[in-house]
C-alpha cells in the first residue's frame, strides 16, 4: 500500500464523512422538531423552504451570527475548552465505525475511516473522555444550575458506562473479536435470523444497550444534567451564540454514533435483512445497497430516539441512579453469565 | 526506527516530575495526582521493557503487570478520594500543612 | 514515522507533566495530567499493546480523572496558598527529583545499546487474544484477588464517604429536628 495514496484517500473519507456526519446531525433536529411536533398535534416547522427543508441552515445561520457573549464570572480557559472537547470526542467516535462492505481501493478500506482491531474499545474510550465537555462546562461557569446539571451529568455517565460496557460484553463473546467488522461478519450469514439481537439471544443486552446509552447521551427520560423545569438549561446555562451550537451537535453527533453501535452490534451493521435472498446486482450495486441497509438502520434507531422523548416523562434523579444500578447493572451481569454458559455449553468454541 | 531507551528516559522523566510535584504541592488533591503520575511513568517503562522481551522470547509479562497496576490504581483512587472527602468534611481544608494535628 | 511520533506525545506528556507541577489550581493539574495521560495511550500503541492503550484512555482518562475532576468540583477546591511547609520542600524537592532523574537516565543511557530498538513487526504485537490467555490461564489466581481487590475498595469508599449521622441526643429542642 503506497503511503501517498493512503494518506490521500484517508483525508477525502475522513473530509466526505465529516460532512456527512454533521449534514446529519443538522437534519435529524429537524427530524426531532418535525416528528415531535407531530406527536403533539402541531405541525413543527414549516416556512423556510419545502416543508421546512431549509430550517437547519436558517438555525445554523442564526446561531452563527448571533452574540458571544462571555459572562464576567467565568474562568475563561476552561469555558473556552469544554465546548471544543465535547464536539472534538463526539466527532472522533465515528472513525472506526464501518458502514459498508469491505471492500479496497489500492490497498485502503473505503468505507470506512480505520479498520482497527480494537474498534469498539475505542469507541468506549472515546465518549468517556466526551465527560470532561459538560463536567468542565459546569464547573467553569461558575453558575449553580451549571455545577448541578455537570455534577448529575458526571455521576450519571460514570454510572450507566458500567451497564453499557456489560451489555456489549455478551456480542462480544459471541464474536470473539473486537473488531467492529468482524463482530458484523459474524451476523451477516443468515440474513436478519443471525442478527445479535434474534439469532445471538442478545435481546435483553440490546434493550440494555439502548436504555444506557440514552443515558449517555443525556436524551429523555435521562435528560436531567439539562432539565429545563428544575435546571434552567443544565451545564450549558452560560453558553451563547457558537459554543452553544458546539454542544447541541455534540449532543446530536453522539445520538448517531449510539444509533450506529447500536446497528452494528444488535441489527448487524451493513448486512441485509434478507442474506442472501437477494441476487447479486453488480458490483457497484453490491457495494452500495449495504450502505443503504446501514443507513436505514440508523435512521430507524435516530426514530426511535424522538419517539421516545416524545412519549416519557423525566425520571427523578434517585430513580435514574437506583435504576443503573440496581436494575441495568444485574441484568446485564446476568446477561454475560447466560450467554457465556450458553456459549461454552452448546457452542464449544 | 525508535530506541527503547528513550521511552525508558521519558519515563524517568515523568517519573521525576511526578516526584517533585509530590513534594513540592500542598494541596492533597494534586499530590494525589502527582502518585498517579508516578503510577504511569513506570506503567511506561513496564510496556516498553515487555516490548524489548517479547522481541526476545515472546513474554509480555510486562504489559500483564500494567494491568494490575491499573487496577490497583483505580482501587487506591476510590479509597483515596474518599479519605480527602472525609478529610475535608473534618477540617474545612485540602492543605496537607492545615492537617498535621491528630486531633481536631 | 515512529521517531516523529513518539517526539510529539513524548512532548505532550512531559509539557503536561510540567504544567501539572507549575498550575496552582488542581483543576488545571488535573487536566494536564488527562493530557499525559492520553499521550501515554499513543505511546502504547507504538510499543505494540493495543489493548492497554484502549483500557489506558477508559480507565485512566476516563474513570479515575473522571472521579478526580468530580471531586474537586464537589470540593470546590480553589488555588493553592504557599504555607510554611512548603520552602523546605523547594529545597529539598527540586534538587532529590533532579538527582533522581540524573540516576535513572545514567542507567537507562549507558545500558541503552543492549536493549535495542522497538520492533512493531506482527509477530511483537500482542492482541487482545494472547493477553486474555495469559491473564486468564497462568494468572487466574492473580486476577480474581484483584477483584476481590476492587470489592474491597468500593465498600471502603463508600463507608469512609458515607455523611455520618450526628448522635441523636436528648437535648436537641423539639421541632428543629433535621428531616
Amino acid at each position: 500500500m503506497n503511503f501517498w495514496w493512503f494518506l490521500l484517500i484517508s483525508v477525502l473519507k475522513i473530509a466526505v464523512v465529516l460532512f456527512i456526519l454533521l449534514t446529519a446531525v443538522a437534519y435529524t433536529v429537524l427530524l426531532e422538531r418535525k416528528v415531535v411536533g407531530r406527536i403533539q398535534n402541531r405541525w413543527g416547522p414549516s416556512r423556510v423552504g419545502p416543508f421546512g427543508l431549509l430550517q437547519p441552515l436558517a438555525d445554523g445561520i442564526k446561531l452563527f451570527l448571533k452574540e458571544d457573549l462571555l459572562p464576567t464570572a467565568v474562568y475563561k480557559p476552561l469555558y473556552i475548552l469544554a465546548p471544543c472537547i465535547a464536539l472534538a470526542c463526539a466527532l472522533t467516535s465515528i472513525a472506526v465505525v464501518p458502514f459498508g462492505a469491505d471492500i479496497k481501493f489500492k490497498g485502503v478500506d473505503l468505507f470506512d475511516i480505520a479498520n482497527i482491531n480494537i474498534g469498539l474499545l475505542v469507541i468506549l474510550a472515546v465518549t468517556s473522555v466526551g465527560v470532561y465537555g459538560i463536567a468542565l462546562s459546569g464547573w467553569s461557569s461558575n453558575n449553580k444550575y451549571s455545577l448541578l446539571g455537570a455534577l448529575r451529568s458526571s455521576a450519571q455517565l460514570v454510572s450507566y458506562e458500567l451497564a453499557l460496557g456489560l451489555s456489549l460484553v455478551g456480542v462480544v463473546l459471541r464474536a470473539g473479536s473486537l473488531n467492529l467488522r468482524t463482530i458484523v461478519d459474524v451476523q451477516a450469514t443468515h440474513g436478519a435470523l443471525s442478527w445479535n439481537i434474534f439469532g445471538g439471544f442478545q435481546i435483553v443486552a440490546f434493550f440494555i444497550y439502548l436504555t444506557a446509552a440514552y443515558a449517555e447521551t443525556n436524551r429523555t427520560p435521562f435528560d436531567l444534567p439539562e432539565a429545563e423545569s428544575e435546571l434552567t438549561a443544565g451545564y450549558h446555562t452560560e453558553y451563547s451564540s457558537m459554543k452553544f451550537a458546539m454542544f447541541f451537535m455534540s449532543e446530536y453527533a453522539n445520538m448517531i454514533t449510539v444509533s450506529c453501535v447500536a446497528t452494528l452490534l444488535f441489527l448487524g451493521g451493513w448486512s441485509s435483512p434478507l442474506g442472501h435472498l437477494l441476487p447479486s446486482f453488480g458490483p457497484i450495486l453490491d457495494a452500495i445497497f449495504p450502505v443503504l441497509w446501514f443507513v436505514a438502520k440508523v435512521f430507524f434507531f435516530l426514530f426511535v430516539y424522538i419517539w421516545v422523548r416524545g412519549t416519557l416523562p423525566r425520571f427523578r434523579y434517585d430513580q435514574l441512579m437506583g435504576f443503573g444500578w440496581k436494575v441495568l447493572l444485574p441484568i446485564a451481569i446476568a446477561n454475560i453469565v447466560v450467554t457465556s454458559l450458553w456459549l461454552g455449553f452448546v457452542k464449544p468454541l | 526506527m525508535v530506541p527503547i531507551a528513550y521511552y525508558l528516559i521519558l519515563s524517568a522523566i515523568l517519573f521525576s516530575i511526578g516526584v517533585g510535584a509530590f513534594l513540592i504541592k500542598r494541596n492533597i488533591i494534586t499530590i494525589f495526582m502527582s502518585i498517579e503520575l508516578m503510577l504511569n511513568a513506570v506503567n511506561l517503562s513496564f510496556v516498553a521493557f515487555a516490548n524489548y522481551w517479547n522481541q526476545i522470547n515472546h513474554q509480555f509479562s510486562g504489559q500483564i503487570f500494567v494491568f494490575f497496576v491499573m487496577v490497583v490504581a483505580a482501587a487506591e483512587a476510590a479509597v483515596g478520594l474518599a479519605i480527602i472527602i472525609a478529610l475535608f468534611r473534618a477540617r474545612k481544608t485540602l492543605n496537607v500543612d492545615q492537617v498535621d494535628l491528630m486531633k481536631l | 514515522m515512529h521517531l516523529v511520533l513518539f517526539f510529539i506525545f513524548g512532548g505532550f506528556c512531559v509539557a503536561g507533566a510540567l504544567n501539572l507541577l507549575l498550575q496552582r489550581h488542581p483543576i488545571n493539574s488535573a487536566l494536564s495530567l488527562i493530557v499525559v495521560m492520553t499521550s501515554l495511550a499513543v505511546l502504547y500503541l507504538l510499543l505494540g499493546a493495543e489493548f492497554l492503550a484502549a483500557v489506558q484512555v477508559i480507565v485512566y482518562s476516563g474513570a479515575i480523572m473522571v472521579l478526580f475532576t468530580f471531586v474537586i468540583m464537589l470540593l470546590n477546591a480553589q488555588r493553592e496558598e504557599r504555607t510554611h511547609g512548603s520552602r523546605a520542600a523547594y529545597i529539598l524537592g527540586f534538587p532529590g527529583a533532579a538527582a533522581l532523574f540524573a540516576i535513572l537516565a545514567f542507567i537507562f543511557v549507558q545500558n541503552g545499546k543492549s536493549l535495542g530498538f522497538v520492533d512493531l513487526s506482527p509477530s511483537t504485537m500482542v492482541g487482545t487474544h494472547q493477553l486474555s490467555e495469559v491473564l486468564f490461564r497462568n494468572l487466574l489466581l492473580p486476577f480474581e484477588v484483584t477483584s476481590v481487590l476492587i470489592l474491597i475498595a468500593i465498600l471502603g469508599a463508600v463507608a469512609l464517604a458515607r455523611h455520618h449521622e450526628p448522635p441523636r441526643n436528648q437535648s436537641r429542642p423539639a421541632g428543629k429536628e433535621q428531616r
